[in-house]
């Protein structure tokens, strides 16, 4: 599978975009995440207000089928709505902290999304016949006066308009105090574990009354706390190991066989800090904001602040590889820490291959790593570059001296475009990326 | 703590950094959602940054002010004194490294004054904390697991602190510290008035003492709370005790005579 752009023989073109052109933006149409699911063929988005929107891929058109297929609405649904802890008077966010799809095992398409308190099961399925013909109701529905039955007929099964539907088949509730930020699905493909600031449950996908504690860092005095979990994921193939990092920028690797209650890690991973780059702002730039393993289960990467690093299991004590996402931020994080961007928290994602990683930036940018040629590019979610299958064009942003022509002064970057959520197809070359209330889609150009 | 202020794009300084912070802290209790703790414990760390410089700096600044004036008189009447060791190799950090060494006493009182600075600040605000508010040295504590309040003495701290532990060192000690503290708070009276709202709304679950003067430094107070709120990002207790001894040996003698009459 090819790699990022920088080669003549690969080019990223916009494929599609969803979402509203309305300049004004509100609040609740902001997307939280974006997850494809195991084949590539359907893709969720969450936002802030609770809903959850599904596309799914449409065959390429018989006509042409040198183009990919698009991705059209398949499943609109709200998934959590606001609600009140009388006990604590917190309100609770219905925004959408994350969508994990399960893998497929029936007809039926299962994913699991969640807000700060509350993991819900969602069914969706596909209707595509109906039934007429009932005995005791009239085809309104209305019930019909059992004096008038005469005779009974078997109803029958009519194709009727597609309809999808979504239920919500488990509710997991009442298990975290703290703001859940991950969930994460075995590859047992029975449990997951959804984890907040300060520990981690495991659950049983059929079990909803009761859950595992795995981790749990709160302090016996929470005036002693220092640092908090910030992502978690399970292991792609190992189905007794997972990760979780933390905001002194350290990710623990735990084994759910050594204990009931992983407190003790297995692996530890950090990086040494630098010295001469300390700053006010230290602590904040190098907290973890997202952990994501490898397709392969050898790699992981996280995402601090300022750059991408990628792990392997096997090293605890440096990344194997360490990309700049925007360097160029270091000498502003004090304006970034008064306008509250310091504190954005960027995601990362690997593609399908694991030769590739994407991850987010500022001024709707976003940033691909090519591992194997070591080529970086910088790509930008607009409407302007947004015209059918139009090449996007490398961005660059200068660093300082003279502007080149058609680069951009980091002064001028608008901090308000930020792009946290992307995410790469498993197998293709489609990429999905998150510019506020706006979903776009890419895809490579197939010569 | 070393900071690379070079790399600062705004010449943002200790103090506005400390008041925004606080700030943060305060309006996160009234975000949609509920009080993020993430994101609060790393506006803490901020403070606590900027803390270290800005009383680094304070102390700096009533040095170089001492140094100037009496305390040549008093050096030169206490040249006998032997002179301190540094406590940490920490003299590269001292705001002013240019010190004229006028009696070998007074050179290395001042440096090694100097290079105590990083590790003391949290010792230091909890006399100085001690100075203006004897009882307002408690925190309660909303365990939102259990349910259950705890109020937390400041004495996490207290105990570490030389007042405690060394009598003899109490009055001179405190003395400077009410000289620096007061020097140091003077600004942060004139914080403006939201905050002390912020801070009346703050401190509802915190012990308010008779002794706690609304406007004697605002900012100190939240300082202190968080001084003893997330205690882990406090150096170790053997430091502590360290500097406290040390401490007690600094105190006494003219020195201190000199300062106290300031």
């Amino acid at each position: 599978m090819a790699g990022v752009a920088g080669g003549n023989d690969f080019q990223w073109c916009f494929s599609q975009v969803k979402g509203a052109i309305d300049e004004d933006v509100a609040e609740a149409d902001i997307i939280s995440t974006v997850e494809f699911n195991y084949s590539g063929d359907l893709l969720a988005t969450g936002d802030k207000g609770g809903r959850v929107v599904i596309f799914q891929h449409e065959q390429e058109s018989k006509n042409r089928p040198h183009l990919r297929g698009e991705y059209n609405v398949y499943s609109t649904f709200q998934s959590h709505e606001p609600e009140f802890d009388y006990l604590k008077s917190l309100e609770i966010e219905e925004k959408i902290n994350k969508i994990r799809w399960l893998p497929q095992q029936n007809a039926a398409h299962f994913l699991l999304s969640t807000n700060d308190k509350t993991i819900k099961l969602w069914k969706i399925s596909e209707r595509d016949k109906r039934a007429e013909g009932y005995n005791l109701k009239d085809e309104d529905g209305r019930l019909r006066d059992p004096f008038r039955i005469t005779s009974l007929r078997v109803p029958v099964l009519m194709p009727m308009d597609l309809m999808v539907e979504a239920s919500p088949r488990r509710i997991f509730a009442n298990a975290h105090t703290y703001h859940i930020n991950s969930i994460s699905v075995n590859s047992d493909h029975e449990t997951y574990l959804s984890a907040d600031d300060l520990r981690i449950n495991l659950w049983h996908l059929e079990i909803t009354d009761r859950s595992f504690n795995i981790v749990d860092i709160k302090p016996a005095n929470m005036e002693e706390l220092t640092e908090v979990i910030t992502a978690a994921e399970c292991h792609p193939h190992q189905c007794n190991v997972f990760v979780y990092s933390s905001s002194k920028g350290t990710i623990r690797l735990c084994d759910m066989r050594a204990a009931a209650l992983c407190d003790r890690h297995s692996k530890f991973f950090e990086e040494p800090e630098d010295p001469s780059s300390r700053s006010f702002f230290s602590e904040i730039i190098s907290s973890i904001s997202d952990v994501k393993f490898s397709h392969s289960g050898r790699y992981m990467m996280t995402r601090d602040y300022l750059s991408v690093k990628v792990w392997d299991l096997n090293m605890e004590n440096r990344p194997v590889e360490t990309y700049q996402v925007h360097e160029y931020l270091r000498s502003k994080l004090c304006s970034l820490y008064e306008n509250d961007c310091i504190f954005d928290k960027f995601e990362c994602c690997w593609n399908g291959s694991d030769s590739a990683i994407m991850s987010g930036s500022y001024n709707n940018f976003f940033r691909m790593f090519d591992r194997n040629t070591r080529r970086d590019i910088t790509l930008e979610a607009s409407r302007e570059s947004s015209k059918p299958r139009a090449t996007l064009k490398p961005r660059k942003v200068s660093t300082g001296g003279k502007r080149k022509k058609d680069e951009i002064s980091v002064d001028s970057l608008d901090f308000n475009k930020k792009i946290l959520h992307t995410a790469w197809h498993p197998k293709d070359n489609v990429i999905a990326v998150a510019a506020t209330n706006n979903l776009y889609i890419f895809q490579d150009k197939i010569n | 703590m070393e900071v690379d202020r070079g790399a600062m794009e705004c010449a943002v300084d200790a103090q506005s950094l400390i008041s925004m912070s606080l700030m943060k802290i305060h309006s996160s209790r009234t975000q949609r959602g509920g009080i993020k703790l993430h994101k609060n414990l790393l506006v803490s760390y901020v403070l606590r940054n900027a803390r270290q410089l800005y009383i680094k700096e304070k102390y700096a600044e009533i040095y170089r002010m001492q140094q100037y004036e009496e305390v040549m008189a008093v050096c030169s009447g206490i040249q006998e004194l032997d002179p301190l060791e540094p406590l940490e190799p920490q003299g590269a950090e001292d705001a002013e490294p240019e010190q004229p060494v006028r009696a070998a006493g007074c050179g290395e009182e001042s440096r090694a004054a100097g290079g105590r600075e990083p590790e003391p600040p949290y010792y230091r605000s909890c006399c100085m904390e001690d100075q203006f508010s004897q009882n307002c040295n408690k925190t309660t504590v909303l365990d939102l697991d259990t349910h259950v309040v705890t109020t937390v003495e400041n004495g996490f701290l207290h105990q570490d602190c030389c007042c405690a532990a060394a009598p003899q060192c109490a009055p001179g000690a405190a003395a400077r510290k009410r000289k620096v503290d007061s020097a140091a708070c003077s600004p942060d009276a004139e914080e403006p008035s939201d905050y002390t709202a912020g801070r009346k709304r703050l401190k509802r679950e915190e012990c308010s003492g008779a002794d706690c003067s609304p406007d004697a430094s605002n900012i100190s107070n939240l300082i202190s709370i968080f001084g003893s709120g997330f205690s882990g990002l406090l150096s170790r207790q053997a430091d502590l005790e360290q500097v406290c001894s040390k401490q007690a040996l600094a105190s006494l003698g003219a020195w201190t005579r000199a300062i106290v009459a300031f």
